[in-house]
């Protein structure tokens, strides 16, 4: 690719940044434990490491967000203090944020001037947004309020607002979690064409097929240490993810033949209003599921999956009973008790405040869930025991791991606290069981172990729908696949016959054939 | 003709400490800080104003006291909410009821003491005309302050760099901090401004509504100065709007309990109130204006370290 022979000649001068013995701690944790990191001009380079292994630590470290405890950062050689963004900004490092850092109701121009230093003539920026746009293939429209535009506009605002302080390091965190495939793509040629131009760029990810296509260098981060710092053009995904994960990868098996059941799950025209101000409407939703299947939903963020989720759940309620029906039965005006006793189970994206409350138990969060169903509630009183001997279950079948016998939800680590509220739905058996991004933000080996239980609930005659922006995730473990794009949901491909490209084009509601199988 | 230009101005001067208060409360609260405390800087304002107001012989200096005042109640609410991050609808209130308080206290000595109002303007040959000449040039200098501060307020928010950051923080503090903008500053700032605003429309009621001090004066004018805020979508037009169309029914029950229509004097007296909140609930209802509501409002900024 062009400017590759030019970025080979810089890497003799010294890095344009050094970390050296980075340590942070909060508390009793170590987030970040003696990490050394560096960073050349031109050089597109990847910090990869699972959630929780201190990446996000040391960018905000980088970014004069959070000052660590040890160690030195060295800018071209010199030692520097980053005590906030604006130091960090005036040597020329910008950042994306994994979560956008725009302000919703203002417009474009307005999320780009808030952030460009002082004295910059304002009335000038809508050109040099589009100047911008131009030279990069980032257009924009100036005088759009922000939370009228998509994931991708969204990240196309943070990184033309970094680019317009001339960046010499530009830091991306997760960049490609919101985008489709094909806006990763642009994404990616955007990326190039600033490394050719001379500007460094540190390049956060967990996905392995980027890193190789698009970077040089790559500092792998475990546990808060580096663990090793390659080049991933010499590696293979597989001993990337191995070397990130500190273990063979655990990988799902797929599930032994088995027949399909009659339809267990079914959406009719189910067409709802959203109740959040910058909501999605669901446009005419149709599926149906047999036993013994798993649906998945693709898709970018915010284009209905949430508001699917509460439909599917009986968080929003259906205008017509039979716009969902379980098992054959209308259930589109019951609510979510009603739902749960015709045997279906829901798991919602949001662990804390969502799935579970944080502040209560694990047992008490057994009877949140479980208390229409029968076993842990009776007469309007609570059997505490009853709750808490279901509550070691699900620990104990799903591994979870926690510090007491029954400590509150909120203290147990991301994945372990997944493992509970996933494992607490399925423990009860269900027929239909509707999961929303089942492993997001989820260690290796918490995902394998829910995608698993996905997979056996299915194949023990389940009706499973899983909604997820993972496409891996989705091709790993669903049967059949849809595309759920601006409220519409289209119709379910098999997982065999559809390729990603094909789903990208779905994503992003650019896919005009409406296809007859289903 | 002239009976209605007496009745205009009669207006304008109830709605005015509304629009002082209001627009102030504005700032404060597109900065991301709601502040629940206006009703006590208010009547901190209004008791400091009259009070040094008498002692010292001059209104100007009574309006000064009373700003420094409201700024000053406002800082130990800015102090609490930013500087230890206490909850800020408890420490609002808290502050309306050691306001009410306070005035009480400062303002013991002077009850049934009055003085004469601030006069009205006069510009010779302007304020004669005959119709519009005392409602548009022979009002109290408030009056112009207040329209002349809803024109500053919209232009610092919507044109300007500094109303652009201030806006910005109020929608999303963690992001602002990320971007490296200056959350506490333009937070202090913006209280300090909002409890000046308040002592204001505390002097205005004392000084020039009803020249006198009684404890309890300001009559809940800073829950209507909040409620206006809120229904106003945030926006200082339709506070001006809504401030006026309170003064226009506090008016009218006035005359209405005049012309004794056999409602009870009660029922009249809420009427303004209630006629505000109902026309502002209708403007903003219908078109999901909740948008406007600043999204970081009410909540405690703390930066991590």
């Amino acid at each position: 690719m062009a400017g590759a022979s030019g970025r080979e000649d810089q890497r003799d001068g010294p890095p344009l940044v050094s970390l050296r013995g980075i340590v942070k701690r909060f508390g009793t944790l170590t987030a970040n434990d003696h990490v050394d990191l560096d960073i050349r001009a031109g050089e597109i380079h990847a910090l990869l490491g699972e959630n929780g292994a201190g990446k996000s630590t040391l960018v905000k470290i980088l970014f004069g967000l959070l000052q660590p405890n040890e160690g030195e950062i060295r800018w071209q050689g010199q030692p520097v203090t980053l005590a906030n963004p604006e130091d960090a900004g005036r040597l020329g490092i910008g950042m994306v944020f994994q979560h956008f850092s725009l302000f919703d109701n203002l417009t474009v121009a307005e999320n780009i001037a808030v952030a460009l230093p002082k004295g910059e003539d304002m009335r000038s920026i809508a050109a040099r947004i589009a100047s911008v746009g131009e030279r990069y293939g980032l257009a924009l429209e100036p005088g759009r309020p922000v939370w009228t535009l998509s994931a991708g506009e969204r990240q196309r605002i943070e990184i033309v607002r970094a680019l317009l302080r001339e960046p010499r390091l530009l830091i991306l965190d997760e960049p490609t979690s919101v985008l489709t495939p094909q806006e990763a793509d642009t994404l990616f040629v955007t990326l190039e064409k600033l490394a050719a131009g001379g500007c460094g760029l540190l390049y956060i990810t967990h996905r392995l097929e980027e890193v190789k296509r698009l970077c040089s260098g790559a500092t792998v981060m475990r546990a808060g240490k580096v663990v090793a710092a390659c080049d991933p053009r010499q590696e293979s995904v597989r001993r990337l993810a191995s070397l990130m994960v500190g273990s063979e990868v655990m990988e799902v098996r797929a599930a032994a033949a088995h027949q399909l059941g009659p339809v267990r799950f079914e959406l009719n025209k189910l067409s709802l209003a959203p109740d959040e101000i910058h909501g999605v409407a669901l446009k005419g939703v149709d599926l149906a599921v047999r036993g013994g299947e798993i649906v998945g939903v693709a898709g970018v963020a915010g284009n209905g999956q949430a508001e699917l989720f509460a439909a599917m759940s009986g968080e929003s309620r259906a205008e017509k009973a039979g716009a969902v029906r379980i098992d054959g039965a209308d259930a589109g005006r019951d609510d979510i008790d009603a739902r749960r006793r015709r045997k279906a189970a829901f798991v919602p994206e949001e662990r804390n405040g969502h799935a579970a409350a944080p502040r209560l138990t694990l047992s008490e969060n057994v009877v949140l869930s479980r208390h229409a169903t029968g076993g842990v509630a009776r007469h309007g009183l609570v059997d505490a025991s009853a709750a808490k001997a279901v509550a070691a279950e699900i620990s104990r079948v799903f591994d979870v791991r926690k510090g007491r016998v029954d400590p509150p939800a909120g203290t147990l680590s991301g994945g372990n606290l997944q493992k509970f509220v996933v494992g607490r739905e399925i423990l009860r058996e269900p027929g239909v069981l509707i999961v929303n991004q089942p492993t997001w933000g989820v260690d290796a080996g918490a995902a394998a172990t829910i995608r698993q239980a996905l997979i056996d609930l299915a194949a023990r005659g389940a009706a499973v729908v899983v909604i997820s922006q993972d496409l891996d995730e989705i091709f790993a473990i669903a049967d059949r696949i849809a595309v759920i794009h601006d409220g519409h949901l289209s119709a379910t491909y098999p997982a065999r016959e559809i390729d990603r490209e094909k789903i990208g084009l779905l994503m992003a509601g650019t896919a005009e054939e409406r296809p007859h199988a289903a | 003709m002239d009976i209605w230009q007496a009745v205009l101005i009669t207006v304008i001067t109830a709605a005015t400490p509304l629009l002082i208060a209001a627009l102030g409360e504005l700032v404060v609260e597109r900065a991301g800080v709601l502040n629940l405390g206006i009703e006590g800087m208010m009547a901190v304002g209004a008791a400091c104003g009259f009070a040094a107001a008498t002692l010292s012989g001059s209104s100007a200096l009574g309006v000064l006291a009373a700003i420094a005042a409201g700024v000053a109640l406002s800082a130990v609410f800015a102090l609490l909410t930013l500087g230890l991050a206490t909850n800020q609808v408890a420490t609002g209130l808290a502050l309306t009821i050691v306001g009410l308080g306070l005035s009480g206290l400062i303002g013991a000595g002077f009850v049934g003491t009055s003085r004469e109002a601030i006069p009205a303007i006069r510009i010779p040959g302007l304020t004669e005309l005959p119709g519009v000449g005392r409602l548009l040039f022979g009002q109290d200098p408030f009056v112009y302050l207040s329209l002349a501060l809803a024109i500053a307020v919209l232009w610092f928010l919507g044109r300007s760099r500094a109303g652009l950051t201030l806006r910005s923080i109020g929608e999303n503090h963690t992001s602002a901090h990320w971007l490296g903008l200056p959350v506490m500053q333009v937070r202090l700032l913006a209280i300090l401004f909002g409890g000046g605003c308040a002592g204001l429309a505390g002097a205005y009621l004392s000084l020039v509504y009803t020249p006198f001090w009684s404890p309890g004066m300001t009559a809940g004018r800073g829950w209507i100065a909040l409620a206006l805020v809120v229904f106003a979508s945030w926006k200082p037009l339709r506070v001006l709007f809504g401030a006026y169309l309170f003064g226009g029914a506090t008016v009218l029950q006035l005359h209405a309990q005049a012309a004794s229509l056999g409602f009870p004097s009660q029922v009249m007296s809420a009427f303004p109130y209630v006629a505000t909140i109902v026309a502002l609930v209708i403007m903003s209802a219908g078109r999901r204006k909740a948008a406007a509501a600043p999204g970081s409002l009410g909540t405690s900024f703390v930066p991590d370290r």
